[in-house]
């Protein structure tokens, strides 16, 4: 196995960890945690493929890689106070409970 | 695949998979930030140490913070432990895994066609931020614009006033 297709598998199962957590929890900020770790596992694939790639002089991966991180970043703050906007209406956080849903 | 890859590869899906299993959503943050370490550390390992260097100091600084402010303020929704995982779980996890398969099945047999790279790239910071002031300026401008967005949006959200007729007595 080479070392770059060891990476991807990593990066696959990351982001399949990150796609069951965020589609089976109940808590918001847990579904958001979720979607955080299916950005990092995007971000080891730039990484991987920049690093075994014909050519690294072109710095691409890493620079899509820090533009993904800021994203990222403000994606995680967003989300956040739009969790904690609708927790001061329904005070839940819960996804299936009527409340949040319907605020 | 060396035991410095193996090692770190177990950390990061230990810490992610304890971030989306425990029930205490603080001992996810935690696992969450292990996750964010391990990777941080296969970034190291890979040559890229600025973004590596920025992944700590973004995530495990920032964003886990941030995560904690946010289960503090809704602490007290912290409902019985039987309401974890909602009740379609079963098809949420047979779609990952249904997804896993996909994508592990295309490494597998996609992959073998690029040629390995297996020297180490040199990276110093000085060209990350020549290219970040010459090549990537549009991106860069857009990302400040963006951020700055998400700056006013997240204020502006977090602190409207519920509606009255939904306000709770406090």
């Amino acid at each position: 196995m080479t070392p770059l297709s060891s990476y991807l598998l990593l990066s696959a199962f990351l982001f399949c960890i990150g796609l069951a957590g965020a589609l089976s929890r109940r808590s918001a900020i847990l579904v958001l945690i979720g979607i955080e770790i299916m950005l990092n596992a995007a971000n080891l694939n730039f990484i991987a493929f920049w690093r075994f790639g014909p050519a690294p002089s072109a710095i691409t991966g890493v620079m899509f890689t820090i533009f993904s991180i800021a994203v990222a970043a403000a994606e995680a703050a967003v989300g956040l106070s739009i969790i904690l906007a609708v927790y001061r209406r329904a005070r839940t956080t819960d996804l299936e409970s009527r409340e949040a849903t319907r605020s | 695949m060396t035991l410095v890859f193996l090692l770190l590869a177990a950390i990061t899906i230990l810490g992610f998979g304890a971030a989306m299993s425990l029930r205490n959503p603080v001992h996810c943050v935690v696992g969450l930030t292990l996750g964010l370490l391990g990777l941080a550390a296969l970034y190291l390992q890979l040559g890229a140490q600025f973004v590596g260097l920025t992944q700590v100091l973004v995530y495990v600084g920032a964003v886990a913070i941030l995560i904690i402010f946010a289960i503090m303020m809704t602490r007290s929704s912290e409902s019985a432990e039987d309401q974890t995982y909602s009740h379609s779980w079963r098809a949420g996890v047979v779609l990952a895994l249904a997804v896993f398969a996909v994508l592990g099945w295309a490494v597998h047999f996609g992959s073998t066609s690029i040629p390995a790279q297996n020297v180490m790239p040199e990276l110093p910071v000085q060209t990350i931020g020549d290219a970040l002031l010459h090549r990537f300026v549009l991106p860069l401008e857009i990302i400040a614009v963006l951020l700055t967005a998400a700056l006013i949006g997240a204020g502006v959200l977090a602190l409207q006033d519920p509606v009255p007729e939904t306000r709770g007595p406090r």
